[in-house]
């Protein structure tokens, strides 16, 4: 198994990194401990598993658990097209991990939205500034525990607009 | 004397002329647009109504389309928009994301863009079909055609 193999040499090359390692849905999936992901990135686009294309970055939210965010990277081989993911898990208070952007130039944009909407932050990031948002938002809106219903207007409704 | 004059009042003639040419400015946001732009060209055609002049300018439009969903974000740029065109000026919310926020009612988009400009009249559907846009059109004619006497003295409240 090409996935199987993918793992193995990350093990090798990277050793102690990986925390949990499985298949899913066709893919490999690697969770890692966070301060491994430069060496793994690099490894991973460098070294034989040669996956040149870092196809999406983002993040999951879980209250419960004690990492509470996970970080997840997308990686594509553009020569044999295999996919594998890799994970890891950042506790609640000051999550923090490397950035990409000195391996792949469009982690900065997708880093950004992270930084924005989840309030991760990116160590050595080049401009780590909102990327969606307006300048005075307060808060992440994609983490749980923001109010559904907080709304942070840029201008005051209309006095005689509705519900006034 | 016969069939060289006719009598009418000054408000009806004014209210005759400015329905059948009204200068639309299209505020075009999302997906709704593809279906202002159906209604706009030449098979459901709104230039049969008298609205086909679309400005690109609002200082020259005397109607407003709000045409898809309207974030946090693009709200102040809106009312600029709507503050520049001149008396008298309508607004049409078209789309259920101008008229009430449609399915994201969450931190990101305007509830309804009322709650930043008047609306004259609200367009519903996801999106709506080019028939609802031109009964809209007719409705709103209709209530221009019928303006109060004094609406001229009459400030619009922001």
């Amino acid at each position: 198994m090409e996935e199987e193999k993918t793992l193995d040499a990350l093990r090798d090359a990277c050793p102690g990194a990986i925390l949990e390692a499985g298949l899913s849905l066709g893919d490999a999936v690697a969770v890692i401990r966070p301060e491994d992901l430069p060496a793994v990135a690099a490894f991973l686009r460098d070294g034989p598993p040669r996956m040149a294309m870092l196809l999406d970055l983002t993040c999951v939210d879980r209250p419960d658990e004690s990492g509470r965010f996970e970080m997840v990277y997308h990686f594509l081989s553009l020569e044999t097209y295999a996919r594998v993911r890799i994970k890891a898990r950042l506790p609640a208070v000051n999550p923090e991990i490397a950035s990409l952007t000195g391996l792949w130039k469009n982690a900065d944009w997708l880093e950004r939205e992270v930084f924005d909407l989840f309030g991760i932050c990116f160590a050595d990031h080049p401009n780590l500034s909102r990327l969606l948002l307006y300048d005075g938002f307060e808060g992440h809106p994609l983490r749980k525990d923001y109010p559904l219903r907080r709304r942070q207007p840029r201008i005051p409704p209309r006095q005689d607009g509705p519900g006034s | 004397m016969s069939g060289n004059f006719i009598t009418t009042s000054f408000n009806a003639m004014l209210g005759w002329g400015r329905k059948y040419s009204l200068f639309h400015y299209p505020f075009v946001t999302a997906c709704c647009g593809m279906e202002y732009m159906s209604a706009a060209c030449s098979h459901f055609d709104i230039d049969r109504f008298g609205a086909g002049w679309t400005r690109f300018s609002p200082r020259q439009s005397d109607l407003l389309l709000v045409v898809g969903t309207i974030s946090q974000k693009l709200a102040p740029v809106l009312k600029t928009v709507y503050d520049q065109m001149t008396e008298p000026k309508w607004v049409i919310a078209f789309g259920a994301c101008a008229a009430s926020g449609g399915i994201y009612d969450n931190y990101a988009v305007v509830q309804g863009i009322d709650r930043i400009i008047p609306v004259d009249i609200y367009i519903p559907g996801c999106p709506p079909r080019p028939e609802m846009v031109l009964d809209a059109l007719l409705k709103l004619q209709d209530k221009i055609q019928h303006l109060e006497p004094d609406w001229r003295w009459k400030k619009k409240k922001p």
